[in-house]
């Protein structure tokens, strides 16, 4: 029952994909403006312009420019980057660990941030504390990625300049790591200086995604809580003599997490969106800020493999919450 | 004749329609949300139309001598310059000031013509279910899995910097939070005793969707349009950040945070002055919008 439904899940994950794929082919070859015009130095034959579109493939009809490009897709070939002049696929394994172990922090300070402001609200709830915590969520609920990023810029890089305003580690400290996964790879080899400093250059990029992720949790999460506290199970415990944090904790979250995952999880997706921009915003070098100066150059491959990636990963991530949702349902997992 | 029968007629539509609109404005007025957040777009309006009267110098006017003039109240102010002035002595309130235009025109059109787009698929999907409801459902999904600010300067890139290409990019992108919520708020509709019963009637498909439904959804859509016109700002703010929205030479307080962003450790104010303007308006759309949902949701009026 189960399996089905999760084999129907990825059977649509690999059709949105397709989609996704057929929208950025055709959105970029109906774009007026030559890419190759991008690429040449001027005083080139247009012989050489003919030579240079044939080489990239852009002479032939459409739908053979698709099948080709597919095609090569499949077989883990993306191309080559016009403005960087290497190849798609190195770059993008280059730059996405970066991207990747940005938005897991991110996600993981949204979720105990989120987390732990609803259950303090909850502790709280009908009484001033409370309304505190509504007025001040609801600014986080107003106020997106991009500007929290600046003003972090601000006042946490430039008036009170406490922490790295841009990149991904500092040069002093010598990394010489194997992997591209600064942070984990630090980490697990107990390497504490480098994983400080890396951690550092990501507070505040990290800090900027996940906000907005954090204010949506606190809301949905803070009302599932409140309803569960007055469930049977929730009283029962309590006349059991439970205190109140660990009826909260315990009792009333577990029920409360998948109802809430299953509502935020649309959001999860926003953040790796928000890793364009707030890349851009910290100099961090990862696959967001790569992918703006992509389109700037017009390099197709490179918009290409970026978009596919960034797509990708949209509909992991979807996969995920939804198995995870699935997961902690009982109804489901006992169905 | 068709006059006087029309008189006699017009004042009990018409004092219905004061006494509902009395209501719907007593019911607003009660939300502090839509009066101050309303209230400060208002003064953005306001702002905006009257930006050369109320400017005190010329967005454009440069002067070398009077560059990076701190705001009024730090040492080295010069009168005159309530914000400063940035590198090339231009003064800063002056330009937030006319930044005021760009983010409003895009804000209205761009929101307007998302909310069109995606009204019209949310409404068809909404009602005619079937084939019409799984491929609008299908775009919706493909257009979700585009990271948004990416889409955006994509579309931008492809049909060259300027106003106009921010605000098709806006449309092309946020139509699917439209359509999104107008399709499951029609598919509820389409239950409702009142459209049943125009179908009875004999009243054409089109007629229910545009006469019946769409009124209902109204107060919905009004919701959503505000918040769109809060994110129209800031994706307007980013591809002025980009470099990718109007002319260098047209003040946009995107265009201002980008240039304070490169000489920030000499002149903050360039770029802590149109951040708060961001700041404030986002807000001031989202509490609106906030506001607007709980006082015309007869549900959330409880």
């Amino acid at each position: 029952m189960i399996a089905s439904a999760f084999l129907k899940r990825i059977i649509m994950a690999i059709v949105t994909l397709f989609g996704v794929a057929i929208v950025v082919f055709l959105l970029l070859r109906v774009a007026p403006g030559d890419p190759i015009a991008m690429m040449i130095a001027p005083g080139a034959s247009t012989q050489d312009i003919a030579d240079l579109r044939a080489r990239y493939g852009l002479d032939r009809p459409l739908l053979v420019q698709f099948v080709i490009w597919l095609g090569g897709i499949l077989h883990g070939d993306f191309g080559v980057s016009i403005s960087l002049r290497r190849n798609v696929l190195e770059l993008l394994g280059e730059r996405l660990p970066a991207t990747l172990e940005l938005a897991i922090v991110a996600c993981a300070v949204a979720v105990a941030l989120g987390g732990a402001v609803a259950i303090a609200g909850t502790l709280v709830r009908r009484s001033r504390g409370e309304a505190t915590i509504d007025a001040v969520n609801g600014l986080l609920l107003a106020v997106p990625d991009f500007v929290w990023a600046l003003a972090f810029v601000l006042i946490l890089g430039v008036l009170w300049p406490v922490l790295p305003l841009s990149g991904r580690s500092d040069p002093s400290v010598d990394a010489a790591l194997s992997t591209r996964f600064y942070l984990f790879e630090s980490v697990l080899t107990g390497r504490f200086g480098v994983a400080r400093d890396t951690l550092a250059h990501m507070i505040m990029p990290a800090l900027a995604l996940a906000l907005p992720l954090a204010a949506v949790i606190i809301r949905i999460l803070k009302e599932a809580l409140s309803e569960g506290m007055v469930q049977d199970y929730v009283l029962m415990a309590r006349v059991k003599g439970m205190t109140e944090l660990r009826l909260i904790a315990g009792e009333a979250l577990r029920n409360s997490v998948g109802p809430t995952l299953a509502l935020t999880g649309v959001q999860f997706t926003f953040l790796i969106g928000g890793t364009v921009i707030v890349e851009r915003i910290f100099a961090y070098p990862g696959i967001g800020s790569m992918a703006i100066d992509a389109v700037i150059n017009r390099d197709l491959p490179l918009i290409q493999g970026l978009v596919l990636v960034f797509g990708a990963l949209f509909i992991l991530v979807n996969l995920l919450i939804d198995v995870t949702v699935a997961s902690l349902n009982p109804k489901l997992r006992h169905g | 004749m068709a006059d006087a029968l029309l008189d006699q007629d017009a004042p009990t539509a018409d004092s219905r329609s004061v006494h509902q609109q009395r209501r719907l404005v007593r019911a607003l007025m009660t939300q502090p949300k839509v009066v101050f957040a309303g209230g400060f777009v208002v003064l953005l309006i306001v702002v905006a139309l009257l930006a050369r009267w109320i400017a005190p110098h010329d967005p454009l006017e440069q002067d070398l001598l009077a560059g990076t003039l701190p705001p009024a109240g730090f040492s080295g102010a010069a009168p005159g310059f309530l914000l400063g002035t940035d590198d090339l002595g231009r003064d800063v309130l002056s330009r937030l000031i006319f930044g005021t235009r760009v983010a409003l025109v895009v804000a209205f059109v761009a929101a307007a013509l998302a909310a069109m787009l995606g009204t019209l698929l949310g409404l068809f999907a909404g009602y005619f279910r079937g084939a019409t409801d799984v491929v609008v459902s299908r775009l919706i999904e493909i257009w979700m899995a585009f990271p948004p600010v990416l889409l955006s300067i994509l579309v931008v890139a492809i049909m060259g910097a300027g106003v106009g290409s921010v605000i098709v990019a806006i449309a092309i992108i946020d139509w699917t939070r439209f359509a999104r919520v107008l399709r499951a708020e029609t598919m509820a509709q389409a239950q409702a005793d009142y459209v049943i019963a125009a179908r009875v009637l004999g009243f054409g498909r089109m007629a229910i969707l545009f006469r019946e439904i769409l009124p209902n959804v109204a107060p919905v859509l009004l919701a959503l349009v505000t918040l769109e016109m809060g994110i129209a700002v800031i994706v307007e703010a980013i591809l002025s950040f980009v470099g990718l929205s109007v002319s260098s030479d047209t003040p946009t307080w995107g265009g201002m945070i980008a240039q304070g962003r490169q000489i920030i450790y000499q002149a903050w104010w360039v770029f802590a002055a149109p951040l708060a303007a961001l700041f404030a308006t986002v807000l001031a759309f989202n509490q609106l919008g906030d506001g607007l949902r709980r006082a015309l949701d007869p549900v959330m009026q409880r």
